[in-house]
């Protein structure tokens, strides 16, 4: 589950981690009234920035015209207008797709002057099986470019899941980074709050770009955490209601979420053949298979081991609640469940959902004749297949006509 | 001989009480498994299915029954406990087939694992198969929720970390008359006991073992690694299949591990790591088998 700036820079906060003054609003009334509020705190500038789950906001551009989704402004009234042509209004970003995301809630935060930008994360190193700190003096930038193109700016600190974080540790990497003093405590307080926020939280990813070197009115230089972004282990949730309560529907497809009411797991994809499949690696194998035979899939769909009648028809429904399917692959390798049971499944699913479009069915394993034999005598027609390249030539044929 | 397990090897199940893990173990004890003891806390001196007795406690099951391997079907918020418990009580194996475990409670149990005995295999696994000499492979061990009947004793391994992808790469193998070693799912989860590369060298260790068919999948790096330690020691053919060619970035495709993030774990790379490795790709997933008898 991702979260959005503003609820990250809460957890952070919560973990003593030093992040500007702000608050989120969903009016450009409340983003004035905040505004005024830090201006009248002797901030000199305010940003507002569009929450969505999507980077590259500010150089964003709304469907109505109006240019970035973060904006700098230096009076109240300012950022009562730039609030007013944001909220309500659906922002398209390189991440968003064609599609754009709308933007109802804005963060109103200060904008103190920056000296320098750093990059710091925490997230989990796969290789050692153990939480990863990842920091690196090229902040503000796309890490992946400077994972490309200059690795040695990258710093790397591993943590042993026992003993936990160690103040040396933060240390350390303060001091790569190039911290000198009084800024090294403040560094070291700052590494270790981030990764006490990753920890108890169960994120799976937590990326503070940039982390700040700020210089307050009276010249003296700070930290703060002036981008936040912050997924969480869904897996984990159950033991966190507090961040349960994070989940924002308005920023997730809502196919998907309809999907997740019958444990179907459904990722939805730009082509037009779509597939229904039992397991996750045939599903995504599926979907390959599809692509090699030159097709283009609509979506993943894992219906699961059970694969009820219940959740074959609701499978099919939210396929076809997909305008640019045209064409249909099931390919179901029932191991432990029968095929029979299955194709009677997709018979009722047809009928129920009035389905026209080609279909082509590849079932294998238990009972495989009697399920063969249940379509056949539908009197519906679908197309049977051998082996899954079978299925997937025979869909991408019957799209193509 | 096989790996890991073979027909004679004593199974416990934990969590042999709930819905799914008694299905399955029916389902075992009816391919013939020798599932020996079950452990759910609470109901211990009481019988499942009136043969297979139950315990409290991991330990004290394995000291009746002699049981040397565990199979766990708990849930998630408790599989971590379960793991740990078994490894506690010093099996030599323990293949977790819990699927939705927290990252952060397999971080700490693959900790907990350095300097023990136990081997791990998974979680979000099928578990294993060594078939049998009986009908349909019927004698064998099957360990997990792996349908037993499409398996042939033979000489190829397989390993992957999907279930379905195994079953089809199996069924592939024995519709051409090709039996198994040994099949074995690692599971999709970021973190897990057992990585392809440690199920490659104990297949090219068995002398039982002809050929091997490796299934991966983008996220991660572990093709990568045992890739390269293939290019230089393997002495078996491989075949090799990655899903998720047509996966876009940024997605997690169903299983938790499979992501490519940050430009890292995508498909090419893993291909282009088999290649380079002489491990034979199979262009699509249809041919597998194939793929690999043509090695052979």
């Amino acid at each position: 589950m991702n979260l959005h700036e503003f609820q990250a820079k809460q957890l952070l906060a919560q973990y003593g981690v030093a992040v500007p003054a702000g608050e989120v609003c969903s009016t450009p009334e409340q983003a004035r009234d905040i505004a005024q509020k830090l201006f009248s705190h002797g901030e000199k500038m305010v940003v507002v920035k569009s929450q969505i789950h999507a980077g590259g906001r500010g150089k964003g551009t709304f469907k109505s015209g109006f240019q970035g989704g973060v904006k700098l402004c230096k009076t109240a009234e300012d950022v009562f207008e730039k609030a007013k042509a944001m909220i309500g209004q659906v922002l398209v970003t390189k991440q968003t797709g064609a599609d754009g995301r709308l933007v109802s809630r804005l963060l109103v935060a200060a904008a103190p002057v920056i000296k320098k930008e750093i990059y710091l994360a925490v997230l989990l190193d796969r290789d050692s099986s153990r939480p990863l700190i990842m920091a690196s003096t090229e902040g503000g930038v796309d890490i992946e470019e400077v994972a490309a193109h200059t690795p040695e700016k990258i710093l790397k600190e591993i943590i042993d899941p026992v003993v936990g974080i160690m103040p040396y540790q933060a240390r350390k990497l303060a001091n790569a980074l190039g911290f000198k003093g009084d800024l090294i405590g403040h560094a070291t307080k700052m590494i270790l709050g981030v990764y006490k926020t990753w920890w108890e939280t169960d994120a799976s990813m937590l990326e503070i770009n940039p982390l700040c070197i700020i210089e307050g009115p009276d010249g003296k230089e700070s930290l703060l955490a002036v981008d936040a972004k912050m997924s969480l282990d869904d897996n984990a949730l159950y033991r966190h209601k507090n961040l349960q309560e994070m989940r924002d529907l308005g920023e997730e497809a809502p196919l998907e979420i309809e999907a997740s009411k019958f444990s179907l797991n459904y990722i939805k994809l730009d082509g037009n053949i779509a597939c229904l499949v039992n397991g996750a690696g045939l599903a995504m194998a599926t979907m390959d298979i599809i692509q090699h035979f030159g097709g283009n899939p609509a979506n993943f769909l894992d219906v699961g081991g059970g694969a009820s009648k219940e959740q074959v028809t609701a499978a099919f429904k939210i396929i076809l609640s997909d305008p640019n399917v045209k064409g249909i692959l099931v390919n179901i390798f029932g191991g432990i469940m029968q095929c029979d049971i299955i194709a009677t499944g997709i018979v009722a699913a047809v009928k129920e959902t009035n389905l026209t479009l080609p279909l082509v069915v590849r079932l294998e394993g238990n009972n495989v004749a009697l399920g063969k034999k249940i379509l056949q005598e539908s009197g519906l027609a679908v197309i049977s297949a051998d082996s899954m390249a079978d299925g997937a030539k025979k869909v991408v044929q019957a799209v193509n006509h | 001989m096989a790996i890991l397990v073979n027909p004679s090897t004593k199974v416990l199940i934990q969590g042999i009480t709930g819905s799914f893990g008694a299905r399955h173990t029916q389902l075992s004890l009816a391919y013939g498994s020798q599932v020996v003891a079950g452990v759910t806390p609470g109901k211990g001196g009481q019988l499942f299915e009136n043969k297979v007795p139950i315990f409290d406690t991991v330990s004290e099951a394995a000291k009746s029954s002699g049981a040397t391997v565990s199979a766990i079907f708990v849930p998630p918020p408790f599989a971590a406990d379960a793991i740990l418990e078994a490894v506690d009580a010093e099996l030599d194996l323990v293949i977790c087939i819990t699927e939705g475990i927290p990252v952060i409670d397999m971080v700490r149990v693959k900790r907990a694992l350095q300097g023990r005995k136990t081997r791990l295999i998974g979680p979000n696994c099928p578990g294993l198969v060594t078939p049998g000499e009986g009908k349909d492979s019927h004698g064998g061990c099957r360990i997990g929720i792996a349908p037993g009947y499409i398996h042939k004793k033979g000489n190829i391994g397989v390993v992957s970390r999907s279930g379905t992808l195994t079953y089809e790469a199996v069924w592939q193998l024995t519709c051409r008359g090709v039996g198994q070693s040994t099949c074995v799912g690692i599971g999709g989860d970021p973190v897990n006991g057992t990585s392809h590369l440690d199920i490659i060298k104990l297949f090219n260790d068995d002398p039982e073992t002809h050929g091997i068919i490796m299934i991966g999948e983008i996220g991660g790096s572990a093709e990568e690694e045992a890739a390269e330690w293939i290019q230089k020691n393997c002495k078996k053919p491989i075949a090799g299949f990655i899903a998720g060619t047509s996966a876009p970035p940024g997605r997690r495709m169903g299983h938790a591990g499979a992501i490519v993030s940050g430009g890292k774990g995508t498909a090419a790379a893993k291909i282009d790591a088999f290649r380079a490795a002489g491990i034979g790709i199979a262009e699509t997933p249809s041919v597998m088998a194939e793929t690999l008898l043509k090695m052979m």
